[in-house]
């Protein structure tokens, strides 16, 4: 039904785009770009990190991610560590919601302890990177507003400019401009602007692959904080799609299982 | 302990081969760290028997293997220590020897297994399953293996927990030359029970818990051998007078919420207990307040406080009666995950001080390092943590990951 409803919406918009505003035509780039990008059911792949600081120093982070998509709500996600060993079986489990803060579940497992933790860390790094949490996030249409700012091309490709403000007062972003491929709408480059409104982080896709024929997934984001000098390269691999992942895969006491 | 210990887990491990071996070959995957570490003590012991420092290391491997699509897992996690000083402390123990059936909404668990029930941070009163491994730390975090068949449903209006839980576990004490002891010392091989069956006594326990929205919460019920002693005087080997533990039969309910609502945590643990001697309850609960990216960094500072209350007030099995934690949890979210929680915990109506300060690191890819620092103040003399007073200590432990 709402999924009709956006076709709808999007069809009309479409037809009217003399009359958009600039925050309609920037909201109906989101709901095509969303629009595009569902149906994919579940996925598991392989996810690295390389963390760089500004003196060139690494560490390394490796995790498999699990990924249920929900078709009322946000997706469910559940992120198991391998590296640095020292976390290795640590694991996240997380609940996105559409409009809503995520619930969100960490297990310990030199304790076996299941904690649920503060979904006000989605400003928060994520294991040290130049990620936060929210960067992360399923990102549900819901959880911004949008503005249209102009069309360009971002190495020959035609984009959309599109601004977006975060509806979390968690959140640690007052906005973000986002690089939209035309022809496929997918993000190509995001930027990053923090509380007081400056330039904090810029984020680039890079390798994107097309999957089961229509879906488009990166092989590497790479992050650049242009306040510390830090950067992360985010690689991921091994994509399988349509795996068979259940709602019971996703439990509090899934977690307890995972190795 | 360990003699009987022994036993039983060997009888585990008989029922466990079949599983073993009617699995198909996988590889086994080993993960696990061994750790170095050194204990210091500030003040001359009340002892003259007792140590001044201390090392030991430790090893913890874990294997596991999984087949049958990810359905069934087998896991075994040994651990030993060996400590320099006090033969006490140099112990073994399979931490985990399970395994693991997961359902479509169902799991089973067989054999030894460790189970943490619980939101709150300072202490831990609802967690009963597995005994404290209390030679490892007296923080009581670190727990034996516990035989156990479990059974976990999960409905839509929560998941249940069955276990049975054959076989117990006695507390672990430092020996004649160990720190951190009461004086006259613990002699475990002296432990008496109120269940003629001893320690072969076949407890259960039984737990639902739930997340609705913001509110996490458990409801548990356990029968059977209450895992904290009493303690009454006996005469060691040497005919000296030492304390025997004393292990009563115990029905307990209990209670655990959490409500995480933005930057606030709040937490509640109750249970109440029937014991030999007398019924009481006690809870803890409190808050964890937690700012991000504070001063403009991308570190956490967050503000911890929990009362602790026990019906029993100063006849207490517990020193943590009538007492309240204070702690600040500095977590700087950086490469090498340094985080800090520094805390004091203070009884109200003696003013016995614990302070406590825990600090971790990593180094490279596979190295952490954690510093331990704990220091009493003001210790009454009625308060059970009187024979800690001599005991301030650092502890610094290395610990290789693999």
């Amino acid at each position: 039904m709402s999924k009709l409803l956006i076709t709808l919406l999007v069809a009309l918009l479409g037809f009217n785009a003399s009359a958009q505003t600039q925050e309609e035509k920037g909201l109906a780039i989101a709901l095509e770009a969303d629009r595009r990008d569902s149906g994919w059911g579940d996925f598991q792949a392989q996810m690295s990190m390389l963390l760089r600081n500004r003196h060139g120093e690494e560490s390394l982070r490796q995790m498999r991610v699990k990924s249920l998509e929900t078709v009322d709500d946000g997706d469910k996600s559940l992120i198991v560590f391998d590296e640095p060993k020292d976390v290795k079986g640590t694991a996240l489990l997380t609940f996105s919601h559409k409009v809503k803060d995520d619930d969100q579940w960490l297990y310990l497992p030199a304790l076996k302890r299941v904690k649920r933790i503060a979904s006000r860390n989605k400003s928060g790094p994520f294991m040290g990177s130049e990620f936060a949490f929210e960067d992360l996030a399923s990102q549900e249409v819901e959880k911004y507003t949008y503005k249209y700012i102009r069309d360009d091309e971002l190495d020959g490709k035609p984009v959309f400019v599109n601004e977006r403000y975060p509806v979390s007062k968690y959140s640690g972003y007052t906005r973000q401009l986002v690089w939209v491929d035309q022809a496929e709408y997918i993000p190509l480059k995001v930027e990053y602007y923090d509380r007081k409104n400056a330039l904090l982080k810029t984020l680039i896709f890079k390798g994107y692959r097309q999957y089961l024929d229509k879906y488009w997934r990166a092989d590497e984001m790479f992050m650049e904080n242009h306040q510390t000098g830090k950067s992360t390269l985010l690689t991921w691999k091994d994509y399988t799609f349509r795996t068979g992942l259940k709602d019971s895969d996703f439990t509090r006491n899934s977690l307890k299982r995972t190795r | 302990m360990r003699r009987l210990g022994k036993a039983r887990h060997a009888r585990w491990l008989v029922m466990l081969l079949p599983v073993l071996f009617s699995a198909p070959v996988v590889a086994w995957e080993l993960a696990g760290n061994m750790a170095v570490e050194g204990r210091a003590f500030f003040q001359s012991p009340l002892d003259s028997r007792q140590y001044d420092s201390d090392y030991s290391i430790s090893l913890e491997p874990e294997f596991s293997r999984t087949w049958d699509e990810d359905r069934q897992s087998l896991v075994f996690r040994p651990f030993v220590r060996l400590d320099g000083q006090d033969d006490e402390r140099s112990h073994w123990d399979i931490r985990e020897l399970q395994w693991i059936y997961a359902g479509d909404g169902w799991e089973a668990r067989l054999g030894v297994g460790k189970v943490y029930w619980g939101v709150t941070e300072a202490v831990h009163l609802v967690d009963i399953i597995n005994q404290t491994d209390l030679v490892e730390n007296i923080d009581g975090e670190q727990k034996l293996g516990q035989p156990m068949a479990k059974l976990s449903l999960e409905k839509d209006w929560g998941t249940l927990d069955f276990f049975l839980l054959p076989g117990f576990r006695e507390r672990t004490f430092p020996g004649e030359e160990g720190r951190l002891r009461s004086h006259p010392r613990v002699e475990q091989d002296l432990a008496e029970y109120e269940s003629s069956t001893r320690q072969r006594h076949v407890d259960y326990a039984l737990r639902w818990s739930h997340y609705i929205g913001e509110w996490d919460m458990g409801l548990a019920w356990f029968q059977g051998t209450g895992r904290d002693p009493l303690f009454r005087p006996g005469l060691g080997r040497k005919g000296e007078l030492v304390l025997a533990p004393f292990y009563e039969q115990i029905d307990q309910a209990s209670v655990d919420l959490q409500a995480t609502l933005g930057e606030w945590l709040w937490k509640l643990e109750a249970i109440y207990r029937n014991g030999l001697e007398e019924d009481y309850y006690a809870f803890t609960g409190g808050f964890e307040y937690t700012r991000v990216g504070i001063m403009d960094t991308s570190a956490d500072l967050g503000v911890i406080a929990e009362l602790v209350v026990d019906e029993r007030g100063d006849r207490a099995a517990t020193a943590f009666n009538h007492d309240v934690f204070l702690g600040l949890r500095w977590t700087a979210n950086d490469a090498q995950s340094l985080t800090v929680l520094a805390g004091a915990v203070v009884d109200w109506e003696n003013g016995s001080t614990l302070l406590n300060v825990e600090a971790s690191r990593r180094f490279g890819q596979a190295y952490l390092l954690s510093v331990q620092l704990r220091s009493w103040l003001h210790i009454d003399p009625e308060d059970l943590q009187y024979v800690f007073r001599q005991d301030d200590y650092l502890q610094v432990e290395l610990a290789r990951y693999f």
